[in-house]
């Protein structure tokens, strides 16, 4: 234990050379991005993890213990802010990782000729960095992983849009692969469209779903029964030949699910049910169809 | 004892369930409301449960036995206001419930008991 507060000490005496060394190390490494980090921030980075370094360093040599706190909040941010701006783990990391030269060079200096004392001193320091490497690792990653748990919610959210098409006619266009969650998602916003405008008939279009197998079929009927148990009618368009293929081969059971090819089917299926007509005005102008109830 | 009033509307029961619905609850409703059709030779009944806000599986059949029930009696029901939470408990229950009649509102489910004799392929009314 002494031997580290002695190596601290050195450590803080001889901050300026160390500091100067290191960013050198990190400046000249393969994997350093110019681009995204400018040489002062770089440098005011590791002025201060080194002085929280050197404090923990000379209370322990375990990183686990409490005193690396500090260390480790400070490292947490860096590869916070580094995983937001684009750098790749191994960019991360060498921030960590390449203070080993340095930190070796002073353990050399002060063991002298003395091989084991050497040895020991480089076993310490190693085991310490590499923890603390992996650790940056970890906080990358943690970062990366609520960037993606965010554009989840953002893209579920997104993706959801129950359209009015006319007076008791509701469609649900859906777009993307359906998984429970999202079927759990569309379902309840459906629901509430349903019950907000009194919505006799609902359409749910699947022309943007990719593909449909058991599972996504399932999660429609489900959707079509709860819809019927509110007091609505369900219908299902946008079906493609090679999905209507699918569904046929994996035996999955339609036939009490009203379906129709297009949208523009299932329209006029629904405008029929509420006993509206649609027809084109006498004379036949190109392009014009008018609509009445 | 907490008990479901039971409203006769010319032809039809109207039953709007506005306590929660204990088991017990239940079953004494079952037992009036098919005594009720007999002696009121009703022929719908109206089931409005839109303050129900939390159903269990045994909740969600006792609602298709009613239903099943009063069809035996000759009598049509129509379950109206279903909550979504509800809807979608139901479904993930498994109980569908396939062969009663929904609608939206109290006024929807009117209508439909009333066009019984002109229902549509689909069980459903046309206007």
């Amino acid at each position: 234990m002494s031997q580290n507060r002695q190596m601290a000490d050195e450590l803080r005496g001889r901050q300026d050379s160390v500091l100067k060394d290191w960013v050198e190390y990190q400046l000249s490494a393969l994997t350093m991005r110019r681009d995204l980090l400018k040489e002062s921030d770089l440098r005011e980075q590791s002025r201060r993890f080194l002085e929280l370094f050197s404090e923990a360093f000379s209370a322990s040599a375990d990183s686990s213990s409490s005193s690396w706190k500090p260390v480790k909040e400070l490292l947490a941010e860096i590869s916070r802010t580094r995983a937001e701006q684009g750098f790749t783990p191994s960019e991360t990391a060498i921030f960590v990782f390449s203070l080993k030269q340095p930190l070796f060079d002073l353990a050399q200096q002060r063991a002298g000729h003395d091989v084991k004392k050497l040895a020991e001193m480089m076993w310490d320091l190693t085991v310490l960095l590499d923890k603390l490497g992996l650790y940056t690792t970890e906080a990358y990653q943690e970062s990366r992983e609520s960037v993606i748990l965010r554009q989840q919610q953002e893209l579920m959210e997104l993706s959801t849009p129950v359209v009015r098409l006319w007076d008791e006619v509701l469609a649900l266009p859906l777009i993307g692969t359906l998984d429970s969650a999202r079927t759990q998602v569309v379902m309840e916003n459906l629901l509430q469209q349903v019950v907000d405008t009194g919505a006799r008939i609902a359409i749910i279009d699947i022309t943007g779903v990719p593909t449909v197998d058991t599972l996504v079929a399932q999660h429609l009927m489900k959707t079509v029964a709860a819809t019927r148990l509110m007091g609505a009618d369900c219908i299902i368009s946008g079906i493609r030949p090679q999905i209507a293929q699918t569904i046929v081969h994996l035996g999955v059971n339609l036939n009490d699910i009203v379906t129709k090819a297009t949208l523009a089917d299932a329209f006029l299926v629904a405008l029929q049910r509420l006993g509206a007509t649609v027809s084109r005005n006498a004379p036949p102008h190109r392009d014009s169809a008018g609509g009445g109830a | 004892m907490e008990r479901i009033p039971i409203l006769k509307m010319g032809p039809y029961l109207l039953v709007t369930i506005q306590v929660d619905m204990h088991d017990r609850v239940a079953m004494t409703l079952q037992d009036e409301l098919t005594e009720r059709i007999v002696a009121e030779r009703a022929r719908g009944v109206l089931l409005d449960i839109s303050s129900v806000d939390v159903v269990d599986s045994f909740i969600g059949r006792m609602i298709g036995n009613i239903a099943s029930m009063s069809r035996v009696l000759d009598a049509e029901t129509v379950v109206v206001g279903m909550r979504p939470a509800v809807a979608i408990t139901l479904v993930e229950l498994g109980l569908a419930l396939p062969s009663i009649k929904t609608a939206l509102n109290v006024d929807a489910g009117m209508a439909l008991l009333k066009s019984a004799g002109k229902m549509s392929g689909n069980g459903r009314l046309t206007r």
